[in-house]
């Protein structure tokens, strides 16, 4: 048991930190308005940071995990995590399209044809092109094989897609996005789904963003409104888009695995809050409340080095990984409320450091599955436990809705 | 970067749990609540013979010169079925004398388990106490620790009151910390001694082995062990402790997964309520959370000692309210029954109570963890 470098790794660690060393000064600034080079304009920092991508991707620090045909370094999770933690450690951004290189580049090279890796990948992994993942809707949540946007195919092959989707990341600057439709209403719920490359630029597509508490749009929501896809826009064939999307949501997982503390909600910053107040440092509820909170985010963090002990051999992380989420967002949600009582309304100050965090926690709480849905989903898998009775299987699609209305 | 078991510890671990099921733990749990003490097993020949005395020793003094997190893995599977090994009194105790040269005499009797110690255990200072405390026999003040004078021939007498000993009762050898003309030292005292007495008590938990010792003038070999591994003794208990517990955590998932899955009301197993799946995976996650802080502990005491208080401490702090949630939720989940004489829930339950409030309690190794964050947060 260790945290070391194998000397492997410590190699391409030494490499990685000489790149940054000798290339941090092209790294746009942001997120430091004081600093002279700062970028502050919004356009400005997506097309920096995408030519930053881009020069991450050159030196192999991004998409490390991807095999070497598509631009990738062939290498194992722990590289890419040596890259993440140099990137941190030097202060510069990682890359803009996370999703797009973490998770849905990924799903292409399981599920894509070998015409899609070959134009997508490429543009994809040095920020040329960013992606979204347009799954979620207004009722497909947790629930993900609800959808309702609904594609139909022509007599030429082509497609035609109407709907809705929600909470989508990027999406006002996405190229394209990789979007699962309901192509057969007849068939059960998860049988009549398929995955499609989605041209964000197509006519009938319109991407409004999506306010939350904090005023600032983090999401967004797009329209389909008789989107025209040509045939070979299906990834992964027609009716099967339910395995395709849960290679993205394993993928998801990953990607959290890896990024262990990167929402920045670690107990040595929370501590921090507390510790610029002389009477909340040595007051013994504030203390009690801070360990208890500390000692759990700590825990994530050799979680997370465990889930990468997995994936180093070749296991796949369960649903298990879910529950560092949610001590990872309660804890944050615990933390920004006991120091807001300790510093009081300055904490909620629009420039203070926890007004943005204590806004955006909320709907964290329900991101990527709510807690409730994740909790019976780890019920189920992991403890054994029997699952919820449930309406919803061995009927067509199409009479759920009818169904649902007449248990309610 | 590798954090899971190696064969060996898979091994140790396997090899505890098959050595400690040849005994009906808690059936003997049971009955020495009902007043009969004798129905406890002496676990300790079966200790011996599985090596534990010897863990924490280096191997040229007899023993099997492992790590912290080999011990917390051997005390999992103790807490899992409640076994009474006196392995918190003891490993503490070799670990400090592991550190002090000049003690290397005493080790050899202790490696083999010929000869038991029991750790006197003392809390190190904090962010806001400078100075060394032991835990009270009654109340929450906090007295200081044991006092030591020369005893002008190379050695040292020993004054103090320790309270609620683990594994005090039936020891050969205290081991533990004096203060010097205000500075900490290690001591080893024969229980056997002079002016040494030492009161077995019980509370609550009759599987726990308890003693209130009293020191007047106790003749003392004095230690060199550093003063780290003095305050590393108290955070490898808060450790074992931690480990302990989260293995009496598995029993209780286990038994009520179990039972959740058989008893239907409404037609229904009651494990198919979310109320119920929710409650359980509730236990699932603070006890993932426990074991990850296991393997902080683990490696921060050889890797990172710096950093060994704190995640010994948070260990203890999360392990110690996973305790007492997965012990109730055990009680709930069963329904009435789980909170009669003749279920093991309540014996978890008991355990959870006392454990909790043992060596400076989960609430002291709470507050070490916010002090040191606290100190982490200055420095940064």
């Amino acid at each position: 048991m260790d945290l070391d470098d194998t000397p492997e790794q410590a190699a391409h660690r030494i490499r990685v930190r000489a790149w940054l060393k000798e290339h941090k000064g092209e790294a746009p600034v942001i997120g430091n308005p004081t600093h002279p080079d700062a970028i502050t304009d919004e356009a400005e920092i997506i097309s920096a940071r995408r030519a930053w991508q881009g020069k991450l991707a050159e030196a192999g620090l991004a998409g490390v995990t991807w095999p070497k045909e598509y631009g990738g370094q062939g290498l194992g999770p722990i590289e890419q995590v040596v890259c993440n933690q140099e990137i941190a450690k030097a202060g510069v951004p990682g890359i803009l399209d996370a999703i797009g290189v973490g998770m849905l580049g990924p799903t292409l090279i399981a599920h894509g044809a070998e015409e899609q890796k070959s134009r997508y990948l490429g543009p994809m992994l040095h920020g040329d092109e960013v992606w979204c993942q347009l799954f979620s809707e207004p009722a497909a949540g947790s629930d993900l094989a609800a959808v309702q946007t609904r594609a139909r195919q022509a007599e030429d092959g082509s497609w035609s897609l109407t709907g809705q989707k929600v909470w989508t990341t990027n999406a006002q600057f996405s190229s394209y996005g990789l979007l699962l439709a309901r192509t057969d209403p007849e068939q059960h719920k998860h049988k009549g789904l398929t995955m499609f490359i989605l041209p964000m630029d197509a006519p009938g597509v319109t991407v409004r963003g999506l306010r939350q508490i904090s005023g600032e749009a983090e999401f967004n929501e797009v329209f389909l409104d008789d989107v025209k896809l040509d045939e070979d826009a299906v990834v992964g064939g027609v009716g099967n888009g339910w395995g395709t999307a849960l290679t993205t949501l394993m993928f998801e997982r990953v990607t959290i695995g890896l990024g262990g503390e990167g929402l920045g909600y670690n107990s040595v910053r929370f501590a921090k809050g507390i510790a610029s107040d002389e009477h909340g440092r040595r007051d013994s509820e504030v203390r009690r409340q801070l360990g208890e909170i500390s000692s759990e985010l700590l825990a994530v963090r050799f979680t997370g080095y465990r889930t990468l002990t997995a994936l180093q051999k070749g296991q796949i992380p369960g649903p298990e990984a879910g529950l560092a989420k949610v001590t990872i967002v309660n804890g944050a949600i615990k933390a920004g409320d006991l120091i807001t009582d300790v510093l009081g309304p300055d904490a909620l100050d629009e420039g203070s450091e926890w007004a943005y965090m204590i806004s955006f926690l909320p709907g964290l709480k329900s991101a990527g599955g709510t807690e409730e849905i994740l909790r019976n989903t780890i019920g189920e898998r992991v403890l054994g436990l029997p699952p919820e009775p449930r309406l919803d299987k061995g009927i067509p699609f199409s009479e759920l809705r009818s169904k649902e209305g007449a248990t309610a | 970067m590798n954090l899971a078991l190696s064969d060996e510890q898979v091994f140790l671990r396997e090899a505890a749990r098959g050595a400690l099921s040849r005994f009906k733990t808690l059936e003997a749990a049971r009955e020495a609540l009902d007043g009969n003490d004798s129905a406890l097993p002496d676990l300790w020949p079966a200790a011996c013979e599985a090596g534990w005395p010897g863990l924490l020793i280096d191997e040229a003094h007899g023993g099997a010169g492992l790590d912290a997190f080999d011990a917390m893995l051997v005390l999992g599977e103790c807490g899992r079925v409640l076994a009474p090994v006196a392995l918190l009194g003891h490993l503490p105790a070799t670990a400090i004398l592991n550190a002090s040269p000049a003690a290397a005499g005493l080790l050899e009797p202790l490696s083999s388990g010929e000869r038991r110690a029991a750790y006197l255990p003392t809390m190190p200072p904090n962010d806001l106490v400078d100075g060394w405390r032991v835990d009270p026999a009654h109340g929450s003040t906090r007295p200081s620790a044991a006092l030591a004078k020369d005893d002008g021939k190379g050695g040292a007498l020993v004054s103090g009151a320790l309270a609620f000993v683990p594994d005090a009762p039936g020891a050969d050898l205290l081991v533990g910390v004096a203060l010097l003309d205000g500075k900490p030292v290690g001591v080893a005292i024969e229980a056997s001694a002079s002016g040494v007495s030492i009161e077995a008590v019980h509370r609550y938990d009759a599987t726990r082995s308890l003693g209130h010792v009293t020191l007047s003038d106790a003749p003392a070999t004095l230690l060199d062990a550093p003063e780290e591994a003095l305050a590393g003794a108290w955070h490898l208990a808060q450790a074992l402790i931690a480990a302990e517990s989260l293995g009496s955590v598995e029993t209780a998932l286990e038994m009520s997964v179990a039972y959740a899955k058989e008893r239907h009301t409404f037609g229904r197993a009651i494990g198919s309520y979310q109320a119920v799946k929710h409650a359980l995976t509730e236990v699932l996650r603070q006890l993932e959370n426990g074991r990850s802080l296991l393997y902080y502990a683990g490696w921060a005491r050889e890797g990172a000692p710096a950093e060994f208080p704190l995640a010994a401490s948070a260990a203890r702090s999360v392990a110690g309210r996973a305790l007492d949630h997965g012990a109730r939720t055990m009680i709930s989940v069963h329904g009435g029954i789980g909170a009669t004489w003749e279920h093991d829930a309540p014996l978890y339950f008991r355990r959870a109570q006392l454990s909790r409030r043992l060596l400076g309690g989960t609430a002291a190794a709470t507050d070490r963890v916010a002090g040191e964050l606290i100190a982490q947060a200055d420095a940064a």
